[in-house]
């Protein structure tokens, strides 16, 4: 392509490419689809390794569950004055990480950025699964889980409705919304790539499994016409959604009057940590999956080196924020707050939790300038799993250490996790962890049909148009080449 | 093309659904499609692994109205969501939170908006499944022999006997004309 030949030459060629050179659709086909249509004995070994440690966890979480809904939410730490403890921590932590599966696949979709096609599926599944994880914590948190749809409008005989002016009301409805958004939003992804499992099926049941998830979806001009378009009009209702979602767990903090709550800049800063958290999730997942399916020519550096940008660029986002909330603590002059923002950075108890939080989400993330740290695999994932811990840390230090010291230093009190707390966190993690690897052995983990579609337009308009219109735009008088 | 399958075909020429001409490039069947369209065909569909960009209109069809049944449906959702709120709060159990007035409406924003999201969204991913008709587990292309290839790297033009036009022979040699790799005949 004489369009190529335009670029600058670069240290690592390959990032110039969202995908392999030369990619066949049939070969894109058996790479993808192999690996869940091979039969269940030639499962490779390390999925098995991975779900039995999944499994186990799981099998923790489930305990754990039991036990507390046998003996009552005093199992965990949670009490006066930190009524919110880990169950909301982790509750926001999860949430947060599912943002960035829908940024890739709905927001990045709206700005026509090629390079999210291969990354999009997994991290849609991986918001998905990061829902489920988050959405039970609120329910377990209620005492009487049993009881969660009272939350929800529906006819009853006391003639009661829920309190609609209320934050955690409405959380209820962002999350519910958001989950299932979602799920429709991955499902009709889908679609077609379960169409061609269909096609390829090895077996009957494959072929019933997978055609009857398909929906008998043929690929007619007419249908992807109208798919495209439903498509499209999913993400463009996702973005704000998005959004809205974590805004609105914020304002579960910022509408109550607790020093270091009831602060305006909650909302986006929210939507920014979230982000990043996610992202560092979304490379915490792909650096592995790349490894062990051999997917590096189309999960490329390149996509990781994107990621690595997010990251950076949303975890200043989020430094920024804490230092916009140091500010106003000080500036607004007054006496709690001030001394609600003493207490996180030198109180004598927990001090440590925000230093290490600024060293995981503010520190550890500089080395990402460096195009060489944001190609290398094993340093993204380092750093992806230092920024999980800080904004766990994060998550710990608004909720938990700012409830311990409020108004009233009669009603202070400490705050201490329990071996339950822990055991719920660690058990969500094998929940997420098992039915992530159920979708990577059952579904297939890229979007088929998209990465075809992106060989198709490489082969027409070079392998990134963006970048193409970029240098017709520099170079003046070049132009028309392009439009092949 | 068999012998054995012409002379089915002549046998119960009714029974057919159409001819089906496969290619191998998104650019010989978008060639094919639109000459399909000048000859004067007009029940034809082409069947593809992914959404060729001006397919449509090559095939003549007209754009989808899928985007103003979402804005409508997305209407009705906030209305519907604002109505749920504002009737419980301030008709049917009204109650005083804090001072506020019954209809505070700026504490309704975020459930109707959330909605408004839902009832689009849905009525996006569920009308575009409607429209398409389905889930539809089987329809007359999938005889078409190598179909499964569909979704995979062949594309499919496919000329329907319900077409005025239709005609076996004339049909037939039209698709043969625009160089594909094969034409079969499509059984209903």
């Amino acid at each position: 392509m004489a369009v190529s030949s335009k670029k600058t030459a670069r240290a690592v060629v390959e990032i110039d490419r969202v995908i392999g050179k030369g990619e066949q659709y049939g070969a894109i086909d058996d790479v993808i689809n192999d690996p869940v249509l091979a039969g269940p004995l030639k499962t490779p070994r390390w999925w098995w390794v991975g779900f039995a440690i999944a499994m186990t966890f799981l099998g923790v979480y489930l305990t754990s569950i039991i036990y507390l809904i046998t003996k009552g939410t005093g199992v965990w730490g949670n009490n006066v004055p930190v009524a919110w403890g880990f169950p909301i921590i982790n509750f926001v932590w999860w949430i947060g990480i599912g943002h960035a599966g829908t940024l890739i696949s709905a927001i990045l979709l709206l700005f026509r950025q090629p390079w999210r096609t291969s990354i999009n599926r997994f991290a849609e599944a991986m918001t998905i699964f990061a829902v489920v994880c988050a959405g039970l914590y609120p329910i377990l948190h209620l005492g009487r889980p049993w009881v969660f749809y009272w939350l929800a409008p529906y006819p009853n005989t006391l003639g009661l409705f829920p309190q609609f002016r209320s934050p955690l009301d409405w959380d209820l409805f962002a999350i519910s919304t958001y989950g299932s958004v979602s799920v429709l939003f991955w499902y009709i992804g889908l679609i077609p790539d379960l169409a061609s499992l269909r096609d390829r099926a090895a077996s009957s049941f494959q072929r019933l499994l997978y055609g009857t998830l398909c929906l008998g979806w043929n690929g007619s001009a007419k249908a992807w016409q109208r798919y495209q378009r439903a498509y499209l009009l999913l993400a463009a209702l996702s973005f704000p959604l998005v959004l809205s979602v974590h805004s609105t767990i914020a304002l579960d903090f910022a509408v109550s009057q607790v020093p270091g709550w009831n602060n305006t800049v909650m909302p986006p800063y929210f939507v920014a940590g979230a982000v990043f958290a996610g992202f560092a999730m979304v490379i915490i997942l792909a650096v592995p999956l790349r490894k062990a399916f051999g997917l590096e020519h189309l999960i490329t550096l390149r996509h990781l080196d994107n990621c690595g940008k997010l990251m950076l660029g949303t975890g200043m986002v989020v430094l920024y924020g804490y230092t916009v909330e140091l500010f106003m603590a000080w500036y607004s002059g007054v006496e709690f707050e001030r001394y609600m923002a003493f207490n996180r950075v030198f109180g004598n108890d927990h001090w440590w939790a925000f230093w290490l939080l600024i060293a995981c989400n503010g520190l550890a993330i500089q080395p990402l300038w460096l195009r060489s740290v944001r190609q290398s695999p094993f340093w993204l994932f380092v750093i992806s799993i230092i920024v999980s811990i800080g904004m766990w840390l994060e998550r710990f230090v608004i909720v938990a250490i700012t409830l311990t010291k409020d108004f009233l230093p009669s009603s202070w009190a400490d705050y201490k996790a329990t071996f339950w707390d822990w055991s719920l966190y660690l058990g969500s993690l094998g929940l997420f962890a098992t039915l992530f690897f159920l979708f990577i052995r059952l579904l297939p983990s890229i979007s088929g049909t998209e990465v075809k579609e992106l060989v198709h337009h490489d082969a027409h308009h070079g392998s990134d148009y963006l970048e193409d219109i970029r240098a017709d735009f520099f170079q003046e008088g070049k132009t028309g080449e392009a439009g092949a | 093309m068999s012998e054995a399958s012409t002379l089915r075909a002549d046998l119960a020429g009714s029974e057919l659904f159409g001819l089906a001409a496969e290619f191998n490039t998104p650019e010989e069947i978008l060639a094919a499609a639109n000459r399909a369209r000048e000859t004067g065909y007009k029940k034809i569909e082409a069947y593809t692994p992914y959404a060729v960009e001006g397919l449509d209109e090559a095939l003549g069809h007209q754009p989808t109205r899928l985007g103003w049944v979402v804005l409508f449906m997305g209407t009705l959702g906030a209305l519907g969501g604002f109505f749920m709120q504002w009737f419980s709060n301030v008709q049917y159990y009204p109650l005083n939170i804090g001072g506020k007035p019954l209809n505070s409406w700026p504490n309704f924003i975020v459930i109707t908006f959330e909605c408004a999201v839902l009832v689009s969204a849905f009525t996006a991913g569920l009308f575009m499944l409607a429209r398409n008709g389905l889930p539809k587990p089987y329809h007359s292309i999938f005889n078409t022999p190598n179909f499964e290839h569909a979704s995979r790297d062949k594309f499919f033009l496919c000329i329907e006997t319900a077409d005025q036009n239709f005609d076996l022979e004339r049909t037939k040699q039209f698709l043969e004309d625009q160089m594909p790799n094969q034409v079969s005949e499509v059984e209903l």
